[in-house]
């Protein structure tokens, strides 16, 4: 069967003064039709270049550096900036984080929804108004067509990234990259955000790569999880087994350092140190300098990811085969 | 007045006035040039006492006015109605300079560490100026040892203490405005949203901090957060707020364990957890209203899904529950939940 995507070996570079800052390095993922992918990291780590980079947003000094894309077939890496402006917002949708900067607050809902529709679609602007108000119908965005006329300083967080989640809808795309949707929303907020897109991504069939901080967030959301270290991805594999039974000293690190239920008042369990910096990256494995497991080997040489029994994608020379 | 508790509020109001100038405030209404002003009603009637030792946090969502409570307590704000007392002595009316004494006691840590160091301030700049503020006449060499000392119980190398902020991550970073806040061996802690602007990893380090600080110098903290499963781990009890409102207030485990308020079981239903499976959590209908505007009668009645009549037309008010709970709502009250 073929992949709805398959990233193969992607690097990103950012030309700086000092050298090549090496912030995505050799990443390589699939995403299967209707399917949905977590991206999960700490700032720095990587997992936004990787989203960016899908729809060629990297702008100068940044460039893909190696790998590809492939996207229904084509690689999105090598393709021309006419070519991908045909994918870019059209097959590929995309929700970033703020719905308040994604606005424009100048311009009414309506006519964002229309321009973006009007863009991509050989349309009237009667028929780009129909679209708009049955993509807002499907947000749950109460009396739309009154909405439509509307500025987005009109709306709470919440129904802005609605909104924004509807735009993404307009082109009936076949995968949505979502740069953590919710991080500047309440928590009830985010449930709902959460509940709809998961809804959206079930009943149209629609790939979701999400790209957050919280593992919690992505356990609850996502069939597929990828974990990345400073710029690479260190455990790979399904959601439920990555997040029960976590390989990498990293992930295992990460989900015991948050707070359980039951556990009040204990000491949380730490990862020493801080993620190293890009432009200074420590030899061999990136995690060593932080990893209770670490010995010689991790110092020198760099861990590939291997399967291990349950399946799981794991880069580290300590890992249960 | 009970003997136990280190911080009481009580019936604090805090409202702001966000009118502008003479100008913006004049508006036409039939026909006549009428004078109007827009007030926030941040915070609304609260009351709480904070023991000696303990951990309240505060909860709610962003514009519920946890913040402004916390700073209304510091006295950052002077509170509109209300009362503030410190160790059985109020302190909202005092004036600066009578304030002295207890600012040595009440230290704050605040959200963002890039933003709460000044960046041409060296760490040892950074932690002293409280230090000789607070201690006028106190030698360099005494000074230094203080500096040396917080530092260490920081986990910071007093090495770097001749560096600027920028050189620090922001893990280090908020160890450093921890230290400016227990340098002057203070007995009350507030900290709001300390690790909102920190990584997962980098959480778990500041919280042990935090924790083990107030065990070694027996800290009362007052802590204000949204994010729930950090409040549950490390606070004795918690009060939740809405709309600038006490909903619930109840001991962490009771609160987490039973919800009684609505607004509270809605917030809970909506944590994810990791490796569990996506639960029903309760829909709330609607958006939060403005505190410009605040609803008649329960705050909360236009999203609750139990209101009624009497909901819209009465302030509900606190009604003690369990063990030591508090619970602000009509329903509970009348058995309806």
């Amino acid at each position: 069967m073929q992949h709805l995507l398959e990233v193969k070996d992607l690097s990103v570079e950012f030309a700086l003064r000092t050298g090549a800052l090496r912030a995505v390095r050799n990443v390589s993922f699939t995403l299967n039709k209707g399917e949905r992918l977590g991206l999960v990291g700490e700032s720095g780590a990587g997992k936004s270049v990787t989203g960016f980079s899908i729809i060629k947003l990297i702008s100068q000094p940044g460039y893909i550096s190696g790998g590809s894309i492939l996207f229904e077939g084509k690689d999105l890496a090598k393709m021309s900036s006419e070519g991908i402006r045909n994918i870019r917002g059209n097959r590929i949708s995309m929700i970033f984080q703020d719905p308040m900067m994604t606005l424009n607050p100048v311009l009414t809902i309506g006519t964002q929804m229309t321009e973006t529709v009007l863009a991509h679609m050989d349309v009237s602007y009667k028929e780009a108004e129909k679209i708009a108000l049955e993509k807002l119908k499907k947000v749950y965005i109460p009396s739309p067509r009154k909405r439509l006329a509307q500025y987005p300083h009109e709306f709470s967080g919440g129904m802005r990234q609605r909104i924004v989640i509807a735009i993404s809808l307009l082109t009936e795309p076949s995968l949505i990259i979502a740069d953590e949707p919710t991080t500047a929303l309440d928590v009830t907020i985010q449930a709902e955000i959460m509940d709809l897109l998961l809804e959206l991504c079930q009943t149209d069939d629609m790939g979701l790569i999400l790209i957050t901080h919280d593992l919690a967030v992505v356990s609850e959301v996502t069939e597929r999880i990828a974990v990345m270290y400073a710029g690479s991805i260190v455990e790979t594999g399904l959601t439920s087994e990555v997040t029960m039974n976590p390989a990498h000293p990293y992930t295992k690190g990460l989900i015991a350092a948050l707070p359980q239920s039951g556990g009040a008042g204990d000491r949380l369990t730490q990862i020493p140190g801080a993620m190293p910096s890009l432009i200074n990256m420590p030899s061999g494995c990136p995690f060593h300098s932080r990893c209770t497991i670490c010995t010689d080997i991790c110092k020198v040489e760099v861990p590939q990811l291997e399967a291990n029994k349950s399946g799981t994608l794991v880069a580290c020379h300590h890992a249960d085969k | 007045m009970q003997t136990d508790s280190l911080v009481e509020v009580k019936n604090l109001v805090k409202h702001f006035d966000i009118s502008g100038g003479l100008l913006d405030q004049l508006t036409m209404e039939n026909g006549r040039i009428t004078r109007r002003h827009t007030i926030v009603q941040a915070v609304n009637n609260i009351s709480f006492a904070i023991k000696k030792g303990e951990t309240l946090s505060v909860v709610g969502e962003s514009g519920c006015g946890k913040s402004t409570l916390a700073r209304t307590v510091m006295g950052l704000y002077p509170p509109n109605s209300g009362e503030v007392h410190y160790g059985g002595e109020r302190i909202d009316q005092l004036s600066s300079k009578q304030m002295l004494p207890f600012r040595t006691k009440m230290q704050m840590v605040f959200q963002d560490p890039y933003a709460s160091l000044n960046p041409r301030m060296t760490v040892r700049q950074i932690v002293e100026e409280p230090i000789y503020f607070h201690n006028k006449g106190i030698t360099r060499g005494d000074a230094k040892d203080r500096l040396h000392k917080v530092m260490r119980s920081v986990g910071m190398d007093p090495e770097w203490a001749n560096n600027y902020p920028h050189e620090f991550s922001g893990g280090q970073r908020q160890r450093i405005s921890i230290a400016r806040a227990l340098a002057v061996d203070p007995e009350f802690i507030v900290a709001d949203e300390p690790i909102a602007a920190l990584d997962v990893s980098i959480q778990a380090q500041v919280l042990n901090l935090l924790m083990d600080a107030q065990e070694e110098r027996n800290l009362t903290y007052l802590f204000i957060s949204h994010d729930l499963s950090v409040v549950e781990h490390i606070s004795t009890r918690v009060a939740v707020m809405y709309l600038g409102c006490l909903c619930e207030l109840a001991p962490a485990k009771e609160l987490f364990s039973s919800p009684r308020h609505p607004y509270t079981q809605a917030l809970l239903s909506a944590i994810p957890t990791v490796g569990g499976k996506r639960k029903k959590h309760i829909h709330l209908s609607g958006d939060v209203p403005t505190p410009i505007n605040l609803p008649a009668g329960c705050v909360f009645n236009g999203r609750c899904p139990h209101a009624n009549d009497r909901c819209r037309m009465e302030i509900p008010q606190s009604m003690k529950v369990g063990s030591e709970g508090l619970v602000v709502c009509h329903a509970v009250e009348e058995g309806r939940i």
